[in-house]
């Protein structure tokens, strides 16, 4: 399966359309709009670094890429320059497609670059399977590469099934995601049209824009989705099919968008960069039914040691680069690292093994910002946590313990001294949210914080 | 201090340690449309719940979902008289 072969057998392009927020262009336009030969032999058979800054830049180059280069690897929007350079490295990319917003002047000295507009004029009948290669939402240091086909990101796909009728899809999320990707392959080989969003698009622009456009099918992590709930332009959209994954979606979430969208048809999904698309959950209830742990097509799900286990054609392949780690299993099982208990004839997510917290969608690391924590001359040890949060499922929590003779007549005081210690040395979601002092902390008997709380 | 102060003095400090710039915060204030984002969103709902003991957006209908700031002041002022009741 090439995605611009799909497109042009398809036929039946007229009329769809892929927008964000500066453009609206004709999909049959990008698909049989005439092919730069120079480009196409300058990109052919390598392994591709695709660094641009806008979603529309992305879409049109992964249209012309896919079947062409031999591995395209994609830089989600915002990364520090060293971890673009990693994911450079770890790709062993030979050529960057990049434009002035997605890669600056300087970075990745050495590397041959080509620009986003004459790439996307790439692309020949070749008949080569490109692998992809997606940055895990990463934690502490650089992201990881996870390498899959497109067979595998598509096989959560009914890719037989005719779109209904006016389908228009779009996406919270950034296509360079996991989530934000699986929208736009469902777009491309469905085919519909497109409505792609920004990172820098307040809520409420976004939104008008989505409605505007007759957005009929939208995906968004829970914390997108709140945001979107109080948002005055809410009532703009009317969609059709309403689709939450990345986060653990709970109760209160489910059902405030059931009461916003009464016609429209709700699902919450359980997918990972890792482990690709698990299951989807279409009763409007938190967490799944029991019955789906088991084999069913394509794939099966296990729970071991209380973590969801997935294995099936839509995982990951490996990891690239210079890691040891095997993203699988021997008998071919990939750990999700997601905590799950079963109540009844349902199991329910927990959080993640490792204690990461998830702020909305970006991982923070407890170890990395206790140590921070740490460097503050009143403390003596600190356990960092996930406190609920309506907004983001989640925002970090410090656990205090004082340093003997530390002066805490004022407590308020010394916790917004510990936070504002932290705000300098720690991007934004890092920071705790909160502190909270307490007189000591529990270890295990190997002399390790004891992470795993209910 | 009451409520209705304590709301629009969170949102400002919040937006100051975040450094956002806001309009003068009032209670027609839509708060989405500033650079007041689901992170400092975020931050004021866990400050709230710290100071009032209440967090009412864990538990709420469609029709409370606050979109300016006077629509935030009622829902943890209506919180408050469910817990004084």
């Amino acid at each position: 399966m090439i995605l611009r072969e799909r497109l042009l057998a398809a036929g039946g392009l007229d009329g769809l359309f892929l927008s964000d927020h500066r453009e609206r262009r004709d999909l049959a336009g990008i698909v049989h709009g005439p092919r730069d030969a120079a480009a196409s032999e300058r990109l052919s058979g390598k392994r591709v670094l695709l660094a641009v800054g806008g979603q529309m830049a992305a879409a049109r180059a992964m249209l012309a890429l896919d079947g062409l280069i031999s591995r395209l690897a994609l830089v989600p929007p915002g990364l520090a320059p060293e971890h673009i350079a990693r994911i450079a490295a770890d790709s062993e990319a030979e050529i960057v497609v990049f434009d002035a917003e997605g890669l600056p002047d300087d970075a990745l000295p050495g590397l041959p670059r080509i620009d986003a507009e004459a790439a996307s004029a790439a692309g020949a009948e070749t008949g080569r399977e490109t692998e992809w290669a997606l940055a895990t939402s990463g934690t502490t240091g650089a992201p990881k590469l996870v390498a899959h086909t497109l067979e595998g990101l598509a096989g959560g796909i009914n890719t037989a099934a005719a779109p209904e009728p006016g389908t228009v899809w779009s996406t919270f999320y950034d296509i360079r995601r996991y989530g934000g990707l699986q929208v736009f392959l469902r777009a491309m080989l469905a085919p519909t049209s497109l409505v792609l969003s920004d990172r820098h698009e307040p809520v409420r622009d976004y939104l008008v824009r989505a409605g505007g456009a007759g957005v009929t099918h939208i995906l968004g992590t829970p914390s997108h989705w709140r945001l979107a709930l109080m948002s005055a332009a809410l009532d703009r959209l009317s969609p059709r099919y309403v689709r939450l994954s990345g986060e653990i979606a709970d109760q209160t979430v489910l059902d405030l968008l059931r009461a916003a969208f009464p016609q429209a048809r709700m699902a919450h999904a359980y997918a990972s960069t890792e482990g690709g698309v698990g299951f989807t959950v279409e009763d409007g209830r938190e967490g799944f039914p029991a019955a789906l742990i088991g084999t069913r097509a394509g794939i099966e799900i296990a729970v071991r040691d209380d973590a969801l286990y997935v294995r099936s054609r839509r995982t990951g392949r490996r990891y690239l680069g210079g890691t040891t780690e095997p993203l699988m299993a021997e008998d071919g099982f990939v750990d999700t690292g997601d905590l799950v208990e079963r109540r009844g004839e349902r199991y329910h997510f927990l959080g993640r093994r490792s204690g990461v917290i998830n702020v909305g969608g970006a991982k923070v690391q407890p170890e990395e910002v206790e140590a921070v924590v740490n460097l503050h001359p009143g403390v003596s040890m600190s356990r960092v946590r996930a406190r609920p949060n309506p907004i983001l499922g989640a925002v970090v929590e410090a656990e205090v313990v004082l340093r003997a003779g530390t002066d805490a007549a004022d407590p308020a005081a010394l916790k917004k001294a510990i936070i504002a210690h932290c705000r300098p040395r720690l991007s934004q979601h890092k920071v705790p949210a909160s502190v909270r002092f307490v007189d000591n902390l529990p270890l295990t008997s190997g002399g390790k914080l004891v992470r795993r709380v209910p | 201090m009451s409520l209705r102060s304590t709301v629009h003095a969170e949102i400002a400090a919040i937006a100051a340690e975040q450094e956002k710039r806001m309009p003068p915060i009032t209670d027609d204030l839509v708060m989405l449309d500033t650079e007041f984002d689901s992170l400092c969103f975020a931050l004021l709902v866990a400050r709230m719940e710290d100071l009032t003991g209440a967090d009412p957006f864990s538990e709420m209908e469609a029709e409370d979902l606050p979109v300016t700031v006077g629509d935030l002041v009622a829902l943890y002022d209506r919180a408050a008289a469910k817990q004084a009741a």
